[in-house]
């Protein structure tokens, strides 16, 4: 268990293609941290930097108050999983799990054998002892002679993890693990990966492209995009507090309304919409152009001819999915996308009024990465 | 099956059983002779044509006779020369093809994996030395190994081998390029070195390459005959390949025809027993694409 610290830490690649850009985190020893974003943000290039796999342009990286820019992956103490498991082929599972913990040993090799025989076999006990217990606590006991071409996506994803927990490394490390399972497998093993962390207490840096998946296992996350951190915060900061319109529009599901206009006497104006903006939440109510935003969850839509103050609307697009219906609206050329109960009224084609929870939405500037405006939510 | 498609099938057997003929004759027509009597084998050289399918009378003493009679020196000893000559050549074989594949597959790693300055050019380079006919560098590599003392000893047909082989760099080179490279960072973090990641984990995946590598690297150098004429110039120092020259020097033009075929053919065996028993992978690895890139 180490806390990590990456300090204006840079990756330039020839052709002055700079994947990272001096990112500066400090992670908790024990926290699980996500590393989340769209492909080619750098994620994986922050992960694999900090598991020695990629050189560092500049800046340093620290563990267990270490700097280890220059060390290798394996004096790092570091544990990863990848992607596509990395299972050796040609080894079983068995030796897969002791392959790392082999090298490791002080009396292998030659000179092991000829001359430290019962230390020799002493260790090789203890590392079969603690592969089999590691097999036992992921349930791959009984894969443990077989090839990795005998087994499914999730015991190959069980085996990758038990070959990074048998190390007990001080940070595990994950690139993406379950990105090449099916839906139902995903979620069965981001409950295990989150009850693994639950057990071990171990610090874990975990990269993924899907938020959701970020959002259910991060103690913290770090939203990256271009090689730039745009906010790093437990994922209701980033969820309910985004720093920007682009954390706002790649956290949460379904993406969150944007709508371009500007703000004139407290009151949000754009070509479709009007809406008065309340002064209790935007206290230093600013103005001029500016982007609302808001969540579909904070759309409230009444099928039939718009009453009151909602505002009229067509409905475009219904999908029901169960337990809720994402409703597509047009507010004359403005696309809104609402998340709402199931209502068997909500037809294709049909009117409806929809009413904004404005005193949830959030106010950006200009632009596709315009930072969040302050509201009288922000320093409590 | 249509007319067309049994009549399409039929050429294409046909062309097939033409093409197993052309190819299975001279072997046949060497085992049919090597068990003919001498006079018989003379008269088939001499006047050509089909030889029959078999001797009605097989002399398989011919193998024995021809085995003890091999080898210029026999140090009054019956089949010593074959003896040495053999040890000779799976010494040298064996340890060129040791020296081959560990030095191929230890270069063509470094070519797909690891990145260095220049890397590109030496790799060009190295394959730019396989237009080189051997001719061409038969005389400076001779003087070399004069000049290093090595003639009459097995060091300039052997050490060679553990510098590589172009050829089979390029083929290492190509099949260790599909390799993902997230196994070679699961090894170095599991605390793997360059050494061990290609011990432990390129050398076992790239074995369909290494078959390869063997058999064409074994068979090449058990019946190379110009180097060991070149550098082995003492009698016991003769591999097969110049030992059944001798032997064809010994017995003179088309005399004993039948006891060169023998010792021919016995000389043939290990190379057959080889590709037997590598087949497998060999065929495994031709079709991974090991030769393509």
């Amino acid at each position: 268990m180490a806390a990590i610290e990456l300090t204006q830490v840079s990756k330039t690649y020839a052709g002055d293609v700079k994947a990272v850009r001096e990112a500066t985190l400090s992670f908790k020893d024990g926290e699980f941290i996500v590393l989340v974003g769209p492909s080619g943000c750098g994620k994986s290039t922050l992960l694999r930097m900090v598991a020695g796999l990629e050189t560092i342009t500049g800046g340093t990286v620290s563990i267990g108050g270490r700097v280890v820019n220059d060390l290798p992956p394996k004096d790092r103490d570091v544990a990863m999983v990848f992607q596509n498991y990395a299972l050796y082929p040609h080894m079983t599972v068995r030796r897969n799990m002791a392959f790392g913990l082999l090298r490791r040993r002080t009396h292998g090799g030659l000179a092991g054998i000829l001359f430290h025989g019962a230390e020799r076999r002493a260790e090789l006990e203890a590392i079969d002892r603690k592969v089999l217990d590691t097999a036992r606590t992921l349930g791959i006991e009984g894969l443990l002679e077989r090839l990795p071409r005998a087994l499914s996506g999730g015991q190959r994803q069980r085996v990758a993890l038990g070959r990074a927990l048998v190390r007990d490394p001080q940070v595990f490390l994950f690139d993406e693990p379950l990105s090449n399972l099916d839906a139902r497998l995903r979620i069965e093993m981001r409950a295990e990966i989150r009850e693994l962390h639950r057990r071990t207490k171990a610090s874990m840096v975990y990269v993924t492209h899907d938020q959701e998946e970020a959002m259910t296992l991060a103690d913290r996350m770090v939203v990256m995009k271009f090689g730039v951190v745009q906010q790093f915060g437990t994922p209701a900061e980033c969820y309910g507090r985004p720093a920007n319109r682009f954390v706002a529009g790649f956290v949460g599901t379904p993406v969150m309304n944007f709508v371009d206009g500007r703000v004139e006497g407290g009151t949000f104006i754009s070509a479709d919409l009007r809406l008065p903006l309340a002064t209790a939440r935007w206290p230093h109510m600013p103005s001029g152009a500016a982007t609302l935003g808001v969540r579909p969850d904070q759309l409230r839509v009444e099928p039939g001819a718009a009453t009151g103050d909602a505002v009229p609307a067509v409905i475009r697009a219904v999908e029901r999915l169960g337990d809720r219906t994402d409703v597509v609206l047009a507010v004359g050329n403005t696309r809104l996308t609402a998340r709402v109960e199931n209502d068997e009224r909500l037809a294709e084609g049909g009117p409806a009024g929809v009413r904004i929870a404005l005193e949830a939405a959030h106010l950006f500037a200009p632009g596709e990465d315009g930072v969040r405006l302050p509201d009288a939510l922000d320093g409590r | 099956m249509t007319t067309r498609t049994v009549a399409g099938k039929a050429f294409v057997y046909l062309l097939l059983a033409a093409g197993t003929v052309v190819f299975l004759f001279p072997l046949w027509w060497m085992v049919a002779v090597s068990l003919k009597t001498a006079d018989a084998a003379q008269a088939a050289t001499v006047q050509g044509g089909i030889v029959g399918l078999m001797p009605t009378d097989p002399q398989w003493n011919n193998y024995a006779d021809a085995l003890s009679h091999m080898g210029a020196n026999n140090a009054g000893e019956s089949g010593r020369g074959f003896r040495d000559a053999l040890a000779n050549s799976v010494v040298i074989s064996v340890l060129v093809t040791l020296g081959t594949v560990l030095s191929s597959s230890l270069v063509g790693m470094a070519f797909a994996r690891m990145r260095f300055r220049g890397s590109r050019g030496m790799f060009m380079l190295m394959l730019g030395t396989m237009m080189l006919p051997a001719q061409v560098t038969m005389i400076p590599l001779f003087l070399l190994f004069r000049n290093l003392g090595w003639v009459d000893t097995m060091l300039p047909l052997v050490v060679p081998a553990f510098f590589g082989s172009a050829y089979f760099i390029f083929m290492y080179r190509q099949f260790i390029a599909q390799v993902p490279e997230a196994l070679l960072e699961a090894a170095r973090l599991d605390g793997q070195g360059w050494f061990g990641i290609w011990w432990h984990v390129i050398l076992p995946l790239t074995r369909p390459v290494t078959a390869i590598t063997a058999v064409f690297t074994f068979i090449g150098c058990w019946n190379d005959f110009l180097s060991p004429l070149i550098y082995l110039q003492s009698d016991d120092q003769a591999t097969l390949s110049v030992a059944l020259n001798s032997f064809r020097n010994q017995f003179g033009g088309i005399n004993k025809v039948n006891l060169l075929m023998a010792a021919s053919i016995t000389t043939m065996i290990p190379c057959v027993l080889l590709f037997l028993a590598a087949q497998k992978q060999f065929i495994e690895g031709l079709g991974k694409g090991a030769v393509k890139g």
